[in-house]
């Protein structure tokens, strides 16, 4: 007779969850969702092996577990940390993890060339994201920054190596799905880059799902560069009868066109089923597809600002973490007439004038 | 003049042959090991012992083999760590440059300790006349029945093998050099899974340093209780200490640690004094990743005790006001030498070396190489030396393995110590161009901002 297994009892940022043993962090504080999971720029659920590298999923361990309370001396990974019964992690409520994310974010900046305006990742980037919510505005990085020169790796995609911060995702995919890599990891430290060391064309069939794990615009779609912003398409579940891959992707759309195929992603951005080259860079027209709908757009990235008819909000934790409602910097009923209540800006005829207004905040019309 | 265990007969002439070596009472501790104690009883004497890793980390030896899993079935891997990179630590090259059946014997003994039928020296690349001389005592030491099958009709096998590195200091991290072994790029792995339960090809490993692989002889012919006698508190036995900089008489010195700072660096037994009859500004007792410490506080305490050459003593103060024993690669500094250049020659090579793996170190040891490179050339800010104390801050801790932290302590310490050299550096931009800072105020500690 099988044994009910025992779940562990993890508590991050004051909220309480059962999960299997085994579990990571991570993988946990995904479960609570919203605010409470950590950022990932290496791992990726379905590479094995992977994370622990980039350190922006570091957490504070206040109590190890319920057996040994003492806490963890160094941040870990919650990437690659399993859950203890009875363990106490600390992810934002932590002001040592705020102050290390901040500076992991800065790292990564210091030779990221930052030229979002002109690189097919924005919009979908994770280093974007993660610079807008955990960095900060300003650098104090004064040196030339790394460069690279770009690189064409066959004839699907391109290596900007500039931007890349090095997470090895695109290593274990050529580890993983394909039978011989032929690129990896030259040199080291911050002159390392990821390289085919003679230049080589990445052909295998399963290749081109290099682009969909970098979390940067470090290598990127031939077929699709420079054609458009991924904020004026439209993403549309779609699939198709394929002998190589599973054949559910996702069909961008801009007006009639199909700009570009990807594979499906979930809500932290990783795919569901890695799709075939076949699929992705060959069949771009709708003929070629069964249309399923509209695809759940779940990340708050700007694609998602755009009028979706599947728009998942995300979870708002912020009142269960420090158990109360957060106070407002400023509440500007205080400090504007506009806004006062006993106005009915629905009421004017046109737009809303300051000679709309008397001295008490009362509409003189 | 203190005990040595270690280098006793490292000048005999011909002890690198095994002839002279085992007439000299060599294979002693193997043949007492073998044919009068259990593997667990070697243990227990190195427990006894209180020998403390001499890689860097004084993490306790015995401890450390007890940890080791052991599982049926599956073989265990000892792993000798001969990749001596730190700038400024030479002690191994000498022992097995000198004495290199006396690491052969100790591998011997502790292969037996933890059951590993199959022993690797790892080596670094740029010692290649040394994978020779090791290579001729295995072949010796196998001839004369000391490895290969049956040694002493026991029933226990073992082989030695000698791997040379490429030459990269991020390869005595020992899960790097658990990579390397295995083929791979030298990337050190995230723990856990700890080497004691997968380690070489996911099968339990220890990885341990040359000199303390070395002194398992002298503790198997000693006895654990009576090698604790010799040294103090916690740290017993002997340890090698590789002097260099400025002093009379650089090169590898066996002390008992029982001796004071002072006396290494004076007395006409080890050191000899400073150079050229110049004055001691500051040092680096183990090693290139340990806080540098100024003269004040590295010959006394900040309590104002005398400061010793063992564990305790060089920690005492913590990072404030100590540094660490390490791995015992004591670099000294006179008055006419230059803390920020320095400092800048050790972060240029914690970046050079820095694998690449995770994003603070990767970064970050590039960045303070370029602060300080600007500082050093008169071009700095007195911002930048706040920024290279927060870079620094923000390596410390957040990496994957302990290479971060070693590129961020030596910068932590200079700015901790000698905060008022960098602001010199920053206010007079031509003249430390061409005169140095010298000795004034070096000895004033300052407020440490938490």
């Amino acid at each position: 007779m099988a044994e009910e297994k025992k779940l562990f009892k993890v508590t991050i940022d004051n909220i309480t969850i059962e999960v299997e043993p085994g579990t990571t962090i991570l993988n946990a504080a995904r479960m609570i969702g919203g605010d409470v999971a950590p950022p990932a720029m290496c791992y990726y659920s379905k590479l094995k092996g992977s994370g622990g590298k980039c350190r922006t999923c570091l957490v504070e361990v206040a109590q190890g577990s319920a057996a040994d309370p003492r806490p963890m001396p160094k941040l870990v990974a919650s990437c690659r940390t399993t859950v203890m019964d009875g363990m106490v992690v600390k992810n934002i409520t932590s002001e040592r993890v705020l102050d290390a994310r901040a500076g992991v974010v800065e790292f990564l900046l210091i030779n990221h060339p930052l030229d979002c305006p002109i690189c097919d990742q924005a919009g979908e980037c994770h280093l974007q994201d993660l610079s807008y919510e955990h960095g900060k505005a300003g650098t104090r990085y004064e040196f030339k920054r790394r460069t690279f020169e770009k690189h064409d790796l066959g004839p699907y995609i391109q290596l900007h190596m500039t931007r890349c911060i090095l997470c090895y995702r695109c290593v274990f995919v050529a580890d993983q799905l394909t039978e011989k890599r032929v690129h990896g990891v030259l040199d080291r430290g911050d002159h390392a880059q990821i390289a085919t060391y003679i230049e080589k064309a990445l052909d295998n069939d399963f290749i081109g799902n290099v682009i969909d794990v970098c979390p940067v615009g470090a290598l990127t779609d031939r077929t699709f560069r420079f054609k458009n912003r991924v904020w004026f398409l439209k993403p549309v579940d779609a699939h198709r009868d394929c002998p190589k891959c599973a054949g559910k992707v996702t069909l961008w759309y801009r007006g009639d066109e199909v700009f570009r195929v990807t594979a499906r992603k979930d809500y932290w951005g990783e795919v569901h089923d890695w799709i075939c080259n076949e699929c992705r860079f060959e069949k771009k027209k709708t003929s070629d597809w069964v249309i399923e709908g509209p695809t759940n757009v779940s990340r708050h990235s700007v694609i998602s600002a755009n009028h979706y008819v599947k728009k998942e909000q995300p979870k708002e934790l912020l009142p269960e973490i420090i158990g109360r409602n957060p106070k407002l910097l400023m509440d500007i009923h205080d400090v504007s007439e506009v806004n006062k209540p006993t106005i009915h800006l629905s009421a004017l005829p046109g737009p809303a004038h300051s000679d709309d207004f008397n001295n008490n905040g009362v509409s003189s019309k | 003049m203190g005990r040595k265990l270690l280098l006793e007969k490292a000048h005999v002439p011909g002890i690198r042959n095994y002839d002279v070596y085992r007439r000299e009472g060599g294979y002693a501790a193997v043949e007492k090991a073998l044919k009068t104690m259990t593997p667990d009883e070697v243990t227990e004497q190195v427990k006894k012992s209180g020998l403390r890793g001499r890689g860097g980390a004084g993490f306790p030896t015995g401890m450390k083999w007890s940890f080791l899993a052991k599982p049926e079935g599956v073989p265990r891997y000892l792993v000798c760590n001969a990749d001596e990179s730190e700038p400024g630590t030479f002690k191994d090259r000498y022992l097995m440059e000198h004495i290199p059946h006396l690491l052969i014997e100790g591998l011997i003994v502790s292969s037996y300790a933890l059951g590993s039928n199959r022993t690797f020296i790892y080596i670094r690349g740029e010692y290649a006349w040394i994978v020779d001389i090791l290579e001729q005592a295995i072949a010796e030491a196998k001839q004369n029945g000391w490895l290969g099958k049956n040694i002493l009709g026991t029933g226990f096998n073992c082989e030695i093998y000698v791997q040379r590195g490429a030459g990269a200091y991020i390869c005595g991290e020992e899960t790097a050099l658990i990579e390397s072994l295995e083929g791979k790029r030298g990337n050190p792995r995230i723990k856990p899974p700890f080497p004691a339960v997968k380690g070489l090809w996911d099968c339990p490993t220890v990885v341990n340093n040359v000199e303390t692989l070395a002194a398992v002889v002298p503790i198997i012919n000693l006895g654990g209780d009576e090698y604790a006698k010799i040294g103090v508190g916690k740290s017993t036995g002997t340890k090698l200490i590789s002097a260099c900089g400025n002093i009379n008489k650089p090169g590898v010195y066996e002390i008992d640690m029982t001796i004071s700072v002072e006396e290494f660096i004076y007395s006409d037994e080890y050191c000899g004094g400073i150079a050229n009859g110049k004055r001691l500004k500051a040092c680096i007792p183990g090693g290139s990743s340990v806080p540098i410490l100024p003269a004040n506080l590295l010959l006394k305490t900040a309590k104002g005790e005398t400061r010793m050459m063992n564990y305790e003593s060089l920690s005492d103060g913590g990072f404030q006001t100590g540094s660490m024993m390490g791995s015992g690669g004591f670099i000294v500094l006179d008055e006419d030498q230059c803390v920020v250049r320095h400092t800048l020659t050790l972060a240029r090579f914690y970046r050079h070396e820095s694998c690449g793996q995770c994003s603070p170190c990767r970064e970050g040891t590039g960045w303070m190489e370029k602060i300080l490179h600007n500082i050093e050339y008169g071009k700095g800010k007195m911002s930048d030396i706040d920024l290279l104390w927060d870079i620094q801050r923000k390596i410390e801790g957040n990496t994957i393995c302990p290479l971060g932290d070693a590129a961020a302590w030596p910068v932590a310490a200079a700015i901790r110590h000698f905060r008022d050299e960098f602001e010199w550096h920053v206010l007079n931009r031509q003249e430390c161009l061409t005169r140095n800072y010298g000795l004034a105020n070096y000895a004033t500690p300052l407020p440490i901002t938490a």
